[in-house]
């Protein structure tokens, strides 16, 4: 039978979903079921005087109108927690519904249950409260200054936390030994992640029962169980089911635990009949956690060569109002440790100081840490390529970490598992013909015209946080672990269950590959399950790229777990010992005699038949694996943007995106370019177009999609795509993860591309986005 | 996302309409509803009652008289777009209405809503004011027109009245020897126009340009008709040094600014934008 | 509260709908087809594309009523006798959808497209399919998808020749 791991088998999802059958949280529909509209506040930080229900309570259709006196008058926790703890790191309440101050335009002050969507929105415009307006303050470099306005008075200068990681007084003296040195003063513009599904709960508490059914929009249903059940709730763990559907798109703004889904289920609790709460898509926007939102300055030591001798940060990370569920983990455990990139960097030393602002909460955005990470190390180089007159290529090539020295332990605390990045840069170099690029570059640019740039970005990525212990003593309030069941049904027809939760990724095809090809059985014969804690075991979720290297690991030992048991039966069966058993294409015999065989079925019948098992054989075919990895997976590549700018207008158009990926071996190659394609869409995206602004009053004035640029179809091109393949050694797939690489990498492409177009000026450095006014200007001050 | 209630009347005949109009004065007009609706749903908008006219016969329809093409105000952009007598005979407006948005809202959005509604990023406004349409409308008083030049007053205020209705609008057809040309540069969020040139020129046998108009959308609060620069052009033979040097001499107080685009910006883009339509709609006229 | 008759996938509905009820609430709340997203309330993204005779149509921004008689064709009604459309089928085989949320609205998009235009080039798919913003897939696979339908559907109608 030939192996269905690495092909591109068509996904099981789709007939359901392009025929408009996959549903949604919003498409469920509970006899009895009222609707929540929340009250948000327009201020982004003001004290609350007073709140007046009484219009909205009056209103015929209107059945509940509450506020956070309320909750916490109900008992109940009431909060929204943090999961990953700093030292030092100030943690202030934040609770579900904000009680007598509101730190952010768009947080919660009341909600109001009605029969039908649209009463609840009425009712929601005939609430009115008295605010006093306080001082706000949006940028963190500026929240860190004396005089700056005070979002928690327990949190001085609004510090949440100063962290280093790396060696100070080793890197200063790289500094100081080092003739050249170069320095960039960035800023990683704030996004806002738009999956298109907005984000949506629908709770069911039935009061005699006292148990929740939670359906929502979640990557990771038992992390909201399990929030809801400590912090929000108080319903014992048991009593909560969390149920996640079909889930349009996440990338990292459906992982935390928000105040919004909890509120629905309070309501729920309150009158006891279901309650849903869809966000609009400026509520989304004003609510689902932001992304990046750095201030930072990085330097870089090197030798006349260009060799890297040194590497100093230091970046204000904007949290937000308050701390998201993982924000205090993305701009330090998932950035500081990114830096040495793909270079051997002897000394590295990076300070990121977490700062609050009246904004909304920051946290995990597909790549979380790992592109602003990637953003700083390849701007610098590309500056040192710059200033030292080396091409970006070769500067690149001298600094590589070399195929020969993995297992590499950085500077940085991380210990990369294998890779080869040369191999991955020639091969880009060669798809793009580089030298022929460059010699068209130097043509145009004595001719006059448009401008070409080319940009390179050398990624290197970490995914599959790991192992759980060493993330827990960095302060992770989650285990990294993985569960996976596989059942084997007395037909021989499979049930996998998994803790991992899809939202687009295709779980439902590439883990029937897995096991399907670990069993040697048609893939149309593996079930599986996923999304509802009252089914699978309990399980982390997906997020950071960790489902195959992790989720799929798990299911891997799980079905090599069932063939041991299998070998046992069968050996039984044909009176062999154990060790003689072999087990081939589904097949369990005696090695030598393939004529004389027992297929899984049949073993899996007598197994469930039991009468005739190995003696002290419990019956059943089954297996449950929690897997903890080793260690992250350290997925890298090179990615290759070209572009013209045109020096009147100052517009970039993408001519040629070429990306070549090493993630390691690959399941389905059609779903792994699927997931680059959209990475670096993304990717682009930050570059080119999407920023959250922030007026000096806190408002987002960039909430809406008139105004806020995801990428559409006529704006990106066809991507040019190829691989490396540099299996990981320490799982049993080999796989590394692929769903953040392209964001991961793209930005820094495009901007490098941008900013070398841009070389004739003397243009070192601009901020993304890379709009067509900044690059104008850029070229303007520097005399055209 | 959930519009305000309203009272909702809908009008068979224009005659129903306007006495519907009488009847409830603050009342909305509503066409397409490509303009309202979003206002609405972000509740920017809350009329008491609308008046639906989608239906209203009088106002349908695309008619070529003499040297006119006559527009209904209910024709939609991707009617216009597709029109066989507007790409012949008045191709700015196909042109422009072809970039309008995206197909779904060209299906549905019409050419009265638009200018009726004269957001300044809008690409119709230009045209109009660049081929001196003209506006009809009808009122209680019965007709009335107005020159399209004259009909867009301050941000998204008309000369429309309140108890009137947008008819049509008549757009002489283009000459031999003339050429246009809608250039736009857009917004990469919303697809309204950061600058939007609408450039007609014509020229004599001799290859003198005898008339030359420019009109910009999204730089001012209203069309912005760079008429003194054309001034110079006409008589010139609209070569590019020419064009170039009259384009840098643009000047216009307070352009319009956003986080995306700057005043001064936009008025960059003019110089530009302008000059790239003006050559291209030169071009046009030349083959 | 009006009276409205919409004849919806080829079935006639007779409601008495509040004048403030947009079409989209219209079919998923009054009708239960959750085929038609929202993913915005500006008339962008697209996810709540429609065809309204025949035409795509974004159905957030039209109130029912306001399309009383006329006919509408959601990704319900799309496949006919159990057979998938050919962009239904496009999109499954090039992978032309992730999450999927996006995809009902981008298909009749796409499906008025290539009414409109039977042999897009790449460019007039990207500019086509403007309206509708997809944030999973790149749109690299969407445009793959259509072009490949594009080739079947130009098969078909020369097989029935």
């Amino acid at each position: 039978m030939a192996r269905v791991f690495g092909t591109s088998i068509r996904r099981r999802e789709d007939p359901a979903l392009i025929t408009g059958r996959g549903k949604f949280t919003d498409d469920f529909k509970l006899p009895n079921m009222a609707y929540a509209a929340i009250l948000r506040s327009p201020h982004a930080h003001a004290r609350i005087r007073k709140i007046d229900i009484d219009g909205a309570s009056r209103l015929p259709g209107v059945v509940g109108v509450y506020t956070g006196r309320d909750v916490q008058e109900s008992g109940v926790p009431g909060v929204v927690p943090v999961g990953w703890l700093l030292p030092n790191l100030k943690t202030p309440d934040h609770p579900i519904i904000a009680t007598d101050t509101v730190r952010y335009v768009g947080d919660a002050v009341a909600v109001v249950v009605a029969e039908d969507r649209y009463v609840a929105r009425d009712a929601v415009d005939l609430i009115s409260v008295d605010y006093e307006p306080l001082p706000s303050v949006t940028d963190p470099a500026r929240a860190v200054q004396e005089g700056a306005a005070q979002v928690h008075s327990e949190a001085p200068k609004n510090i949440a936390f100063d962290w280093t990681i790396g060696d100070e007084s080793k890197t200063a003296e790289a500094f100081n030994n080092a003739p050249r040195h170069v320095r960039v003063q960035l800023r990683n513009n704030r996004l806002i992640p738009h999956a298109i599904e907005p984000r949506s709960a629908l709770a069911d508490f039935n009061p005699a029962r006292k148990d929740l059914t939670l359906w929502m929009t979640s990557q990771n249903p038992h992390i909201h169980r399990l929030l809801m059940s400590l912090a929000s709730l108080g319903l014992p763990e048991q009593k909560i089911r969390v149920i996640a559907p079909e889930v349009g798109g996440g990338f990292g703004s459906k992982i935390h635990h928000y105040p919004d889904e909890a509120i629905t289920s309070w309501c729920s609790m309150q009158l006891g009949r279901p309650v849903k709460w869809t966000a609009t898509r400026s509520e989304a926007n004003l609510s689902d956690a932001h992304g990046r939102d750095h201030v930072t300055e990085a330097e870089l030591a090197l030798d006349d060569n260009g060799r890297i001798l040194g590497l100093r940060v230091q970046t204000y990370a904007n949290l937000g109002a308050y701390l998201s569920t993982f924000g205090p983990a993305v701009p330090t455990y998932l950035y500081g440790t990114l830096l040495s990139g793909e270079y051997d960097i002897p000394a590295i030393f990076c300070r990121v100081v977490g700062v609050f602002t009246n904004t909304t909460p920051v946290d995990a955005y597909r790549g979380a840490g790992r592109p602003e990470a990637t953003f700083v190390v390849e701007r610098l180089v590309d500056v040192a390529a710059h200033e030292l007159g080396i091409d970006p290529a070769e500067i690149r090539r001298r600094n590589f970490v070399p195929p020969d020295a993995f297992p590499f332990q950085t500077q940085v605390a991380l210990q990369y598992d294998s890779g080869n990045y040369e191999g991955a840069l020639n091969k880009a170099l060669e798809m793009a013909d580089y030298q022929a690029l460059r010699q068209e570059q130097e043509e145009r640019r004595a001719n006059g015209g448009k401008l070409l740039g080319i940009g390179l970005s050398t990624y290197i990525e970490a995914c599959g946080l790991a192992p759980s212990a060493v993330v827990g003593s960095l302060g992770a309030q989650a285990g990294q672990w993985e569960s996976g069941e596989v059942r084997v049904h007395p037909t021989g027809s499979v049930t996998v269950y998994t803790g991992s939760s899809p939202h687009g990724q295709g779980h439902e095809t590439t883990f029937a590959q897995i096991v399907a090809d670990r069993l040697g059985i048609d893939p149309d014969q593996v079930e599986v399950i996923h999304g509802d804690t009252d089914k699978v075991p309990f399980g982390w979720g997906t997020y950071g790229s960790r489902s195959a290297a992790v989720g799929g690991s798990a299911l891997a030992v799980s079905s090599d777990k069932i063939i041991e048991k299998g070998k046992r039966i069968a050996a039984h069966l044909l009176e062999a010992s154990v060790e003689d058993i072999v087990f081939e294409d589904g097949k369990f015999f005696v090695r030598g005699v393939p004529d004389k065989s027992h297929g899984i079925a049949e073993i899996a019948l007598q197994a469930h038949l039991a009468h005739n098992l190995p003696e002290g054989m419990e019956p059943g075919l089954r297996a449950t694996t929690f897997y903890d990895p080793p260690n992250f997976t350290f997925p890298f590549g090179t990615h290759l943007a070209v572009v013209e700018v045109d020096p009147e207008t100052g517009e970039v158009t993408l001519l040629r995106y070429l990306a070549v990926d090493d993630v390691g071996n690959v399941i389905n190659p059609m779903i792994v370019e699927g997931q680059l394609h959209g990475g670096i869409a993304q990717g682009i995206g930050q570059a080119l177009w999407e920023n959250a602004i922030y007026d000096e009053n806190g408002q987002l004035i960039t909430g809406e999609l008139l105004d806020y640029a995801v990428p559409k179809a006529h704006m990106v091109i066809s991507y040019e795509l190829d691989r490396t393949v540099t299996p990981c050694p320490h799982n049993p797939l080999g796989v590394k993860g692929t769903g953040e690489a392209g964001t991961i990498a793209a930005s820094a492409a495009v901007a490098n591309a941008v900013i070398d177009a841009l070389k004739p000026f003397g243009i070192k450095h601009l901020d993304m986005p890379l709009t067509p006014e900044r690059i104008w200007k850029s070229i303007h001050k520097n005399g055209r | 996302m959930f519009p305000a209630t309203f009272e909702y009347h809908r009008a068979q005949s224009l005659d129903e309409a306007l006495r519907l109009l009488q009847v409830h004065p603050d009342a909305k007009l509503l066409a397409g509803g490509h303009s309202l609706i979003p206002m609405m749903k972000l509740r920017l908008a809350q009329p008491p009652a609308l008046i639906d006219i989608g239906r209203v016969a009088e106002l349908k329809g695309i008619s070529h008289s003499g040297n006119a093409i006559r527009i209904g105000a209910l024709t939609t952009h991707a009617e216009i777009a597709s029109s066989p007598v507007i790409r012949e005979q008045v191709p700015l407006v196909a042109e422009a209405a072809s970039q309008v948005a995206d197909p779904a809202v060209r299906n549905k959005g019409t050419i009265g809503g638009n200018l009726s509604h004269a957001d300044p990023g809008s690409d119709l406004p230009g045209v109009m004011v660049a081929l001196d349409a003209v506006v009809h409308f009808r009122g209680p008083e019965g007709e009335r027109q107005t020159r399209a030049t004259e009909f867009f007053l301050d941000l998204m205020m008309t000369d429309l009245r309140p108890d009137e209705i947008l008819l049509a609008v008549e757009i002489p057809v283009a000459l031999q020897g003339s050429g246009c040309c809608y250039l736009k540069f857009e917004h990469p969020a919303s697809g309204y126009a950061v600058c939007g040139a609408a450039a007609v020129v014509e020229f004599d046998s001799s290859g003198s340009c005898q008339k030359c108009r420019l009109v910009f959308n999204g730089v001012k609060e209203i069309p912005w008709d760079a008429s003194e620069t054309c001034q110079q052009l006409v008589g010139t033979g609209l070569d590019e040094v020419t064009v170039t040097n009259a384009l840098d001499g643009l000047q216009i107080t307070d352009p319009m600014g956003d986080t995306y685009a700057s005043g001064p910006y936009r008025l960059h883009l003019a110089k530009i934008v302008g000059r790239r339509a003006l050559l291209k709609a030169a071009e046009r006229a030349r083959e | 509260m009006r009276e409205i008759t919409i004849e919806v996938n080829g079935k006639s509905h007779t409601r008495k709908v509040d004048p403030r009820l947009l079409l989209v609430h219209f079919l998923r709340d009054e009708l239960d087809l959750t085929g038609t997203n929202v993913g915005c309330e500006t008339s962008l993204c697209g996810a709540c594309t429609v065809l309204i005779d025949g035409k795509a149509v974004k159905s957030c921004t039209q109130f029912a009523v306001q399309i009383d008689g006329s006919s509408v064709q959601t990704i319900e009604g799309l496949a006919s006798n159990g057979e998938l459309h050919p962009l239904q089928q496009a999109f499954w085989e090039e992978h032309g959808l992730q999450c999927g949320y996006c995809t009902p609205g981008m298909i009749l998009a796409a499906a008025d497209l290539l009414k409109n235009n039977p042999q897009p080039t790449e460019e007039e798919i990207r500019k086509g399919l403007k309206g509708n913003i997809c944030r999973c897939t790149g749109y690299h696979n969407i445009v793959r998808a259509v072009q490949s339908a594009a080739r079947s559907l130009q098969r078909g109608s020369e097989g029935g020749r």
